[in-house]
């Protein structure tokens, strides 16, 4: 039930726009104690079924750029193997407090970010 | 070359930390490359998922993978998501964005000490 309330509010705020995986896993570590690369896993997994749904309905409104997209993903699919094996040979503890650092930057980031209220609505 | 930057830099945060892809590749498009707003969310889509599927990819063959958490919270996150779509002209999302902010600002902190 815990992991289906947390999955819960994950979704609500990644349909609102704001990255639902920097939250997702850390809730998943700290209320549901799933370990480290777990949690990771899982956040990679999630992010399917929804964003296929969206992706489709982006692509019918014409604001996909797969030109664009296609040049960064040739360089970012070598980028992720590279990343993941790094991260499965990391321990649980190191992995931990790199991705602590992470969040803190990009909550700092968030934090002080200029946000367009008047744009989305 | 920054599509390069850009594509290197968001694929190695998808592999290492299994998220945060997006995270830099809207605003980089928006910022550096100029891109529209709402075709830098559309296009950040399609790029980050083969970036997953290659980082899930690693993740699966070296066991770091649990049918039983996925489904349960694949099952909350698709319901949130339709609710998160529905809710958003109704909040105010900067005020509520910087909440989350502090929640991941705490939560670090928490995971480095």
């Amino acid at each position: 039930m815990i992991l289906f309330l947390i999955g819960l509010a994950s979704g609500i705020v990644s349909g609102m726009g704001m990255g639902g995986g920097t939250i997702l896993i850390p809730a998943l570590i700290f209320l549901a104690g799933v370990p480290q690369h777990l949690a990771q896993s899982v956040n990679l997994s999630v992010f399917f079924p929804a964003s296929i749904c969206a992706l489709w309905i982006h692509t019918k409104n014409k604001h996909v750029r797969y030109k664009l997209a296609l040049k960064i993903i040739v360089v970012g699919v070598v980028g992720s193997l590279i990343g993941s094996v790094i991260a499965v040979s990391m321990s649980t503890q190191i992995l931990r407090k790199l991705f602590g650092v992470f969040i803190l930057a990009m909550g700092v980031y968030e934090l002080f970010r200029k946000t367009n209220d008047k744009d989305k609505k | 070359m920054k599509i390069g930057i850009i594509g290197a830099v968001a694929g190695l945060c998808n592999g290492l930390f299994g998220s945060g892809g997006g995270i830099i590749v809207v605003p980089s498009m928006i910022y550096l490359l100029k891109v529209e707003e709402h075709d830098a969310h559309a296009t950040a889509i399609a790029v980050i998922l083969p970036l997953s599927l290659a980082s899930i990819l690693i993740y699966f063959t070296n066991n770091y993978f649990d049918w039983n958490i996925v489904w349960k919270v694949c099952a909350g996150s698709v319901l949130g998501a339709g609710l998160g779509a529905r809710l958003l002209p109704k909040i105010p999302v900067g005020i509520l964005s910087r909440i989350f902010a502090v929640f991941m600002i705490m939560a670090g902190l928490r995971m480095l000490f």
